[in-house]
């Protein structure tokens, strides 16, 4: 039983993180909602990139200027691609966490107003939260928030109830970072459309682990960040629909976003790029390019069948022990690749301590999700993240460190 | 390098002093808001030396063993002499490795013993 990726092809092999020992013991990689680590050919292509067509983007004229604006751009279509949207429609970032806040001080700045509602959910990351709690402060708006069900489900019923004509905005995650819960968000937008609102998706944990398709979605705003699907760090993307992006205004100004300058005022590019000010992160966006060749060759439904059977092999092992309190839904189909769990009288970084002595790398803490920890009645949890390179023998690897948490706090 | 090794484990499961005391004279609280690590402590200060301690506490194995084997180091010290104490103080007390990502679980007591106030009387 080994759920292998591609048993022709040992995907561990592309990475080369994995040739190397923590605490004498082989590399399990289990934390990867965090971040995800990278094929060689990523790493080929930023070198690539560096040494042979580095140069500034958008304005030159020279060879390398014109190669990289080239690559840059093509590798906002292939990303336009993977996701279902247009060219027009990508902004890169610097995170997800970036991009959620573009649409907090550009359109939100511009289109929320005294007594509006915003609607968050209880399962939110900090990131798709606290920006709508400052938005909402500041604006003396009301900030709402769906309910989450004992099952770690969205209390659909409940979020229905908060809709009104007042809702001007609705965020909701595309998948919880702690219990791995995936949202109907196709239904969630359909309900805020019908009351005038708009929605926005984060999207951190879905795209490259599931298929995204914005114009199915039919989300206003959808976000996400390159380095949790095999893309670098400091790259994230904003998709936002075309006609509402004409709405809105700058929220960062420079160079490159600029049509002209004069003394006393200057205009502003249309499409994405009146929100790329200055030098973006060009190397890693054109990797993240590599990066999604990479998936692409795999094929994001292959890799959400892969995390599906991870998750069922996980809890089949871990509900062995029954002081184990696993916080995931019962119907493995609204989950995706997380399994978060908590252990009476082991706090959850003594449980990943003991992890890490056996090269087992886990998350454990409020993973940037307090209200929702405060919700389940906990300080806290231990957390197991799958992706592509993950097979069962790394869920075997950390049953066993489990059964030394247990042994050694005799829980 | 075991950190887990009987001594921690039997403060985590058996801490001393981990109740209140008669007549306390001070006390303190200190937390780590992202992980919930937290405890309260009160003390008895008497002519500037410590004559009973007490603390009540949750948390990881870490925050609270180095809480309870504070408490039975700094019984009749004087309380301007520990508010001097440096973290390599604790890090031998416990005799284990502490990583970067545990200092803070590791110090929480001593943060405690150093912010100690007077109990307010009102």
């Amino acid at each position: 039983m080994h759920f292998y990726l591609n048993p022709m092809h040992p995907i561990k092999k592309d990475f080369p993180i994995f040739h190397r020992l923590v605490n004498g013991k082989k590399l399990v990689y289990l934390d990867n909602a965090s971040t995800t680590q990278k094929p060689r050919a990523l790493l080929d292509a930023l070198q690539t990139f560096y040494t042979t067509s580095n140069a500034n983007i958008h304005r030159g004229i020279h060879t390398l200027s014109e190669e990289a604006t080239e690559q840059y751009e093509h590798t906002r279509k292939k990303i336009a691609g993977y996701i279902g949207g247009t060219t027009e429609e990508i902004i890169f970032t610097k995170n997800c966490t970036e991009a959620i806040n573009c649409v907090r001080f550009s359109w939100g700045q511009k289109n929320i107003n005294a007594s509006d509602e915003i609607i968050v959910s209880g399962l939110e990351h900090h990131a798709n939260f606290v920006p709508w709690q400052e938005l909402a402060k500041e604006k003396k708006a009301v900030l709402k928030i769906i309910p989450v069900t004992k099952d770690f489900l969205l209390d659909m019923d409940g979020y229905k109830k908060l809709l009104s004509k007042k809702t001007k905005l609705v965020c909701v995650t595309g998948q919880s970072n702690v219990t791995g819960t995936i949202n109907p968000i196709e239904e969630i937008t359909h309900l805020a459309h019908r009351v005038g609102a708009r929605v926005l998706i984060d999207g951190a944990q879905t795209v490259g682990h599931r298929p995204v398709h914005v114009k199915k979605i039919n989300c206003d705003f959808f976000a996400f960040s390159a380095h949790k699907m095999l893309g670098p760090t400091g790259v994230g993307v904003l998709y936002i629909k075309k006609d509402i992006m004409e709405q809105m205004p700058p929220f960062m100004h420079g160079g490159e976003m600029v049509e002209s300058v004069h003394e006393n005022i200057a205009t502003y590019r249309s499409g994405p790029w009146k929100f790329e000010a200055g030098t973006p992160n060009i190397a890693d966006v054109i990797a993240f390019g590599a990066a999604i060749d990479y998936l692409k060759r795999i094929g994001t439904a292959h890799i959400m069948r892969h995390e599906q059977k991870l998750l069922a092999y996980a809890k089949k092992v871990f509900s062995k022990y029954p002081t184990v309190r696993l916080l995931s839904p019962t119907n493995p189909k609204q989950s995706g690749g997380i399994l978060s769990f908590t252990i009476p009288g082991v706090h959850p970084h003594d449980i990943a301590t003991i992890f890490n002595n056996e090269g087992v790398a886990i998350r454990s803490g409020l993973h940037c999700a307090e209200p929702l920890a405060r919700k389940l009645g906990i300080n806290g949890s231990a957390r197991l993240s799958f992706y592509i390179y993950n097979d069962t023998r790394d869920i075997d690897a950390a049953a066993r460190a489990l059964k030394k948490v247990l042994t050694i706090f005799k829980a | 390098m075991d950190i887990y090794n009987e001594t921690i484990l039997d403060h985590y499961h058996n801490p001393h002093h981990a109740s209140p005391i008669t007549s306390p004279t001070h006390m303190a609280a200190a937390t780590n808001p992202l992980c919930g690590d937290m405890l309260t402590v009160e003390a008895r200060i008497e002519k500037d030396i410590v004559q009973d301690i007490g603390f009540i506490g949750n948390g990881c194995a870490i925050s609270q063993a180095a809480m309870s084997m504070l408490a039975d180091e700094v019984i009749g010290k004087k309380i301007t002499a520990i508010k001097k104490l440096k973290p390599r103080y604790i890090y031998n007390m416990l005799g284990i490795h502490i990583s970067p990502g545990r200092t803070k679980c590791a110090l929480l007591g001593l943060h405690a013993l150093q912010h100690i106030l007077p109990y307010e009387k009102k």
